[in-house]
């Protein structure tokens, strides 16, 4: 009853707060944009044409073509697909391993804390791109291992965030209530903590994703992207880079798609912070 | 609190410990080695024993790790693989460019965004707060590397204002700020809208406090208000916050480095990574690690002195 309660204020506070609704709007046409990228773009975004070297932004090819003359549009639009499943898939591993550990830390508290709570100190020091970068410097380019890198560089955030929560909670009445009547700790977490920290965790989830796919760009942008060809809008960025001066539309429409995406899913964060922290609304 | 400063930096330690820890092993386990990864596939079986003998790899993993820990404590870092210099002697050479970038990028950061967090949290659903509240957003969803070649774009390229590329020569002074200023204000955008999002809100949690109303009911001006009573207390938070912000400091110098062609640490690290020459890369990734643990300590630190509630223990 209660649940249902809470889970129709926050879709009624979420309906009434116009950033998260632009967000979730761009976020949602965004996606489509990537899924139907097969179908919707112009040209194959691999296809190597010599004679369309660096052409600019034209009706034909609408954000240019590249120095293989790839149509750069098609290209953006496959490079969502990247940005996407890095941004997401590293989000969901780094929770499936962060929130275990946060609420265990956060509820457990002891032993158990302080061990968690040093491994994250340690793991913090390293800033994310700098810990992807080690990572993938080990194990060579690829999808899964960016995915991975990112989402090991993300799992003690998550982790500390989660045990913050965790803790606020554990001294509520209705937790005390809960272990007053006997039910074990681990029907604790699933029946009251998790839920409770559902909210918390919905916010920093979207932050996250948007740093993910921040990271990510980056890492491409190093050179330690997905394998060319397949396109990335860090990787067509750092090509464009070299070509600012007589085709500067190579670096800035990717560019625009990176801040377009990541400030798409800012903005439903920030909706979405507004309900969970009402001090802060406005 | 003499003693809790001690106490407190004495954690370096065990933490840079740690990490050097994590990022030696981290290294050593690929499949084949940094030897062969090094040399490449073609590379003769002669060919890696050797190097591998040059970087001790063919001694026992632990010897190796006690070894290096050794040389650590006494400043020697090993030599590049490539340039076959001391690896201390290319970090020396490469680190002014990168505490150049850092440190203005945070000046800048705090210079614009304590006031602009102020003054959005006081205009409170005007519209100077709703202009900040998108710009700070359009700031943290702004990969630096992207608004490094928006402002080389427009201020090199177009208006020919200041170099595309490299870092100055250090002893000139002229020469390192002309070389500085994109790459500074590329990097201080990016904190500012870090820091005045987060000044913004303690800022406003500040206001609603009981001390603030009593000051106002006692007849302080506004004026006074704002700065002896609101303003000191929320700079508190935000100081703390400065110190979560060093990771992305730092990583974003790495990325506006490579932008701008700074030869820094940043731009040391990622032709490592090109060269796979790991005794370089270990290194410049602990001195980051090293940077962001120490500007924590710092904060907090300050925090403590800033705070009198906070108790040393």
């Amino acid at each position: 009853m209660a649940q249902a309660i809470r889970k129709g204020l926050i879709l009624y506070t979420f309906r009434r707060n116009k950033t998260s609704i632009v967000g979730a709007v761009m976020a949602a046409l965004i996606v489509s944009l990537a899924i139907l990228a097969p179908w919707i773009s112009p040209y194959n975004p691999i296809e190597q044409k010599v004679k369309l070297q660096y052409f600019p932004p034209s009706l034909a090819h609408l954000c240019g073509t590249d120095g293989y003359g790839r149509d750069e549009f098609s290209r953006i639009l496959w490079g969502a697909r990247v940005s996407l499943v890095v941004g997401i898939a590293s989000v969901l591993f780094s929770m499936v391993f962060g929130i275990p550990l946060g609420v265990i830390a956060g509820y457990k508290g002891g032993r158990a804390d302080s061990v968690v709570s040093r491994f994250n100190d340690v793991f913090m020091s390293f800033p994310i791109v700098i810990f992807g970068l080690l990572i993938l410097a080990i194990m060579g380019p690829g999808l899964f291992k960016i995915i991975l890198a990112i989402g090991v560089a993300l799992t003690p955030r998550i982790a500390r965030l989660t045990r913050g929560s965790t803790l606020s909670l554990k001294e509520m009445p209705y937790i005390e209530a809960a272990r007053a009547v006997g039910q074990s700790d681990t029907k604790i977490i699933i029946l009251h903590v998790l839920p409770n920290i559902f909210g918390d965790i919905l916010v920093m989830g979207t932050l996250w994703i948007a740093t993910a796919i921040i990271v990510e760009a980056s890492l491409s942008f190093i050179g330690l992207g997905v394998r060319p060809p397949t396109p990335s809008w860090g990787s067509m960025i750092r090509a464009g880079l070299d070509q600012l001066t007589n085709a500067p539309w190579l670096s800035m429409f990717p560019g625009l798609a990176i801040f377009l995406t990541v400030f798409s899913f800012n903005l439903i964060a920030d909706g979405l912070r507004d309900i969970a922290d009402p001090k802060l609304r406005g | 609190m003499f003693q809790y400063v001690i106490r407190r930096s004495l954690l370096i330690v065990p933490t840079l410990w740690a990490v050097v820890t994590v990022v030696f092993f981290l290294i050593r386990i690929v499949p084949g080695g940094p030897a062969v990864a090094a040399l490449g596939t073609y590379a003769s079986e002669e060919q890696i024993r050797a190097l591998e003998h040059q970087m001790g790899l063919d001694r026992p993993i632990m010897v190796q790790y006690v070894t290096f820990l050794a040389d650590l404590c006494r400043g020697n870092m090993g030599k590049s693989l490539i340039t076959q210099r001391p690896v201390v002697k290319e970090i020396a050479q490469a680190l002014p460019y990168t505490i150049d970038l850092t440190v203005a990028g945070m000046v800048l950061g705090i210079l614009m965004g304590v006031p602009i967090g102020i003054f959005t949290a006081l205009r409170r659903n005007e519209m100077p707060d709703y202009f900040g509240r998108v710009g700070s957003l359009i700031g943290i969803s702004m990969p630096e590397f992207y608004l490094g070649i928006l402002l080389m774009y427009v201020f090199a390229v177009k208006l020919d204002l200041f170099p595309v590329i490299g870092g100055g020569d250090l002893r000139d002074w002229g020469s390192r700020l002309y070389h500085l200023v994109l790459p500074a204000f590329t990097l201080g955008i990016i904190m500012t809208a870090f820091i005045s999002r987060m000044t913004r809100s303690s800022m406003l949690n500040v206001i609603v406090e009981d001390y603030v109303r009593t000051a106002r009911a006692k007849g302080v001006t506004e004026r006074m208000v704002i700065y002896k009573h609101a303003l000191r207390n929320a700079l508190i938070p935000t100081t703390t916050v400065i110190g979560l912000y060093a990771g992305i400091l730092m990583g974003g110098s790495v990325l506006t480095e490579i932008v701008y062609s700074r030869p820094g640490l940043g731009k040391m690290m990622v032709f490592a990574v090109k060269d796979r020459d790991y005794m370089t890369l270990q290194m410049v990734i602990v001195i980051f690690s090293a940077a962001v643990f120490l500007l924590n300590l710092l904060t907090d630190l300050l925090y403590s002195l800033i705070d009198p509630r906070i108790e040393y223990r």
